[in-house]
């Protein structure tokens, strides 16, 4: 039985972690300042699901990969310089705003749409991965809406491992309350899988895995039309960081058993 | 027009009772109704669900179920047939349901099915001239909305710790059940069990009073050139054996095991709390060799009471983000604090709860 796979791996972009985010309100809703000006990278869990797609690609002969990524074009270009060196891939561009207020529903359907026009893409081999959550919106929805649009009835959320079996099927493990695994074993594809963050450290970069990608990337990215998110379907009262500021105490050159008593005191106050 | 909203649940692992974040988002459920002027009903699934529709039948609601060994284990396909038939068969303007791991699956395909909308991870409901409002963060924790949605049914799963357990007396419930028959289709997964991490201790409590969190630097060389790893070792298990905490760390602690680097063998990614980790609750937090960064301090957001001890005066922690700031060598602090915690231990002194 061939284990050649399909994957289509959907991948925003977000501001970089350390960046200081502060909203703003626009005609459209609400956004981040500057957000344009903000460097981005591509969101942290998806980031983990295209490296492991990339992995399986390795080890099932015949297989490809095809990243979907709704985002600005001109942002898109900027994180993919990176990207396309880690994992070989197809880019499939959606040129759309990435913003974390947008309605995940409104981006599940850009999504669902641009990879059912993937030419050749067979659906008896596909498999869709994506983050379990976005760092932007942190929603955990955008993947199961677009799977539930393409007919995908196996979804798994919280992957951290993915392991073939001889006979096509698949055992997944996903994170359950109490830092435990849920095991559980799929007939094979197509199928859905959110991925945290596996077990994969993030590829070191490839040149030319970054040049052959590049080649593919660039056209595409020129091709890729504009498309607008409808800004109703949320409304949102407000947008806020958090107001709280502690006043931190700092104790300095105090000996270490002063130190444990206080924490002591500290831990079994109720 | 009164609003119909429907609270949904599942039969936890026991087989017999609801989770606790049920009982929380069930209080909610039971407030939004009230202010609303709404029906409440009650849908809930799993193998059998009469000794969990008891524990909530006090409240005198509605109560339908799926049930059935196909219902037992979480599973895409049959919990989203599952929770469809009920809603299906109430019509709501509203579903409430808790952000476990298993309806968090499947609460996104529940309103693509029903041409609704779904919000999760939601902290609190309100109810403003007559509108259900809802609280959820963006960007990992960094910036909290208000939101509301005209689109029906609205679907909200709400976040553990964030509203009042529900407790009623029991009672015994009458539950109108509903068949749901699967297709093949539906049965392609199978549930295999539940994997505990082989890291030798348990490590992750969602209930523990404190959240220890280790950073980079119990890796890193010490004042004597050295790195110290057994002993590191040996102190972070000592304490969260003696305190009862539950263990978070570091991205860049728990990348080291990736990167095949001198790791804590106990560490996994799961225990990783912050930007890309976990974002837990536990009403105290003591940090330790971790810089408190903003990617690290997004993972506290929900720690009440917060302390760090790290030998950097200028890190984060001391620019607002924890309570106190202790400027010391982690390994002796937490050295001498396990001696204590061990002493209190021996004199069995009521106020401390081993685990």
């Amino acid at each position: 039985m061939s284990n050649a796979y399909h994957i289509v791996v959907c991948a925003g972009i977000v501001p970089d972690p350390l960046q200081t985010l502060e909203p703003i309100t626009t005609a459209t809703g609400p956004a981040l300042k500057n957000e344009m000006m903000l460097p981005a990278v591509l969101d942290p869990w998806a980031s983990h699901a295209l490296y492991e797609a990339a992995n399986l690609a390795a080890h099932a002969a015949g297989s490809k990969v095809w990243l979907v990524s709704a985002a600005p074009k001109a942002k898109l270009q900027q994180v993919m310089m990176n990207v396309a060196q880690k994992a070989s891939f197809e880019l499939v561009p959606i040129d759309a705003p990435a913003s974390g207020f947008a309605d995940a529903h409104a981006v599940a359907g850009l999504l669902a749409t641009a990879i059912q026009s993937i030419a050749g893409l067979d659906r008896s081999r596909l498999l869709v991965f994506g983050g379990w959550e976005s760092a932007s919106r942190g929603a955990g929805v955008t993947m199961q809406l677009v799977a539930e649009q393409l007919g995908i009835l196996d979804q798994f959320q919280g992957v951290d491992q993915l392991a073939l079996q001889p006979d096509g099927s698949f055992e997944v493990l996903e994170r359950i309350e109490g830092g435990r695994h849920m095991v559980s074993t799929c007939q094979g594809p197509p199928a859905l899988l959110g991925w945290a963050t596996g077990n994969l450290p993030e590829p070191r970069n490839n040149p030319q895995i970054g040049m052959v990608n590049m080649r593919g990337i660039m056209p595409a990215l020129q091709k890729t039309k504009s498309t607008a998110l409808p800004h109703d379907a949320v409304r949102y009262l407000s947008v806020a960081p958090p107001k709280q500021q502690r006043q931190t105490r700092i104790v300095k050159d105090r000996p270490a058993d002063e130190i444990a008593a206080e924490l002591l005191e500290w831990i079994v106050q109720e | 027009m009164s609003q119909s909203i429907l609270f949904l649940a599942h039969v936890d692992e026991s087989g017999t009772a609801l989770p606790k974040a049920a009982f929380e988002a069930f209080g909610a459920a039971v407030d939004a109704a009230r202010q609303l002027g709404g029906t409440l009903t009650i849908g809930l699934v799993g193998e059998s669900v009469q000794d969990a529709a008891n524990t909530v039948a006090a409240n005198g609601v509605r109560i339908l179920g799926v049930c059935g060994p196909d219902f037992a284990q979480p599973r895409y396909a049959s919990d989203a047939a599952a929770v469809e038939a009920i809603c299906r068969e109430v019509s709501p303007q509203i579903v409430l349901a808790p952000a476990t791991s298993r309806f968090l699956r499947v609460m996104a395909g529940l309103a693509h099915r029903l041409e609704g909308s779904v919000d999760t991870h939601i902290t609190s409901l309100e109810v403003f001239d007559g509108v259900l409002t809802a609280k959820r963060w963006f960007y990992r924790q960094r910036l909290e909305a208000s939101i509301q949605r005209e689109a029906r049914p609205w679907i909200l799963a709400l976040d553990s710790g964030c509203h009042e357990t529900w407790n009623g007396a029991p009672a015994t419930a009458e539950v109108k059940m509903i068949s749901v028959p699967l297709p093949a289709e539906a049965k392609r997964t199978t549930f295999n069990g539940v994997r505990v991490p082989t890291t030798g201790a348990q490590t992750i409590r969602p209930d523990a009073k404190l959240l220890f969190v280790t950073g980079a630097g119990w890796c890193k060389k010490q004042a004597d050139g050295q790195a110290h790893l057994p002993e590191a070792e040996k102190i972070i298990l000592e304490f969260l054996r003696y305190s009862g905490a539950s263990l978070g760390g570091s991205k860049s602690l728990v990348d080291q095991s990736g990167e095949n680097e001198a790791v804590l063998g106990f560490m996994t990614h799961l225990n990783q709390v912050g930007q890309t980790g976990a974002t837990p609750r536990h009403p105290k937090g003591l940090s330790t060799c971790c810089h408190g960064e903003e990617p690290h301090v997004v993972g506290w957001r929900f720690i009440n009471e917060r302390r760090a001890i790290n030998l950097d005066p200028n890190c984060g922690w001391a620019r607002g983000k924890a309570d106190v700031l202790y400027v010391a060598d982690a390994f002796q602090v937490v050295a001498k604090l396990n001696l204590l915690l061990a002493a209190k231990a021996n004199a069995k002194e009521p106020a401390l709860s081993l685990p």
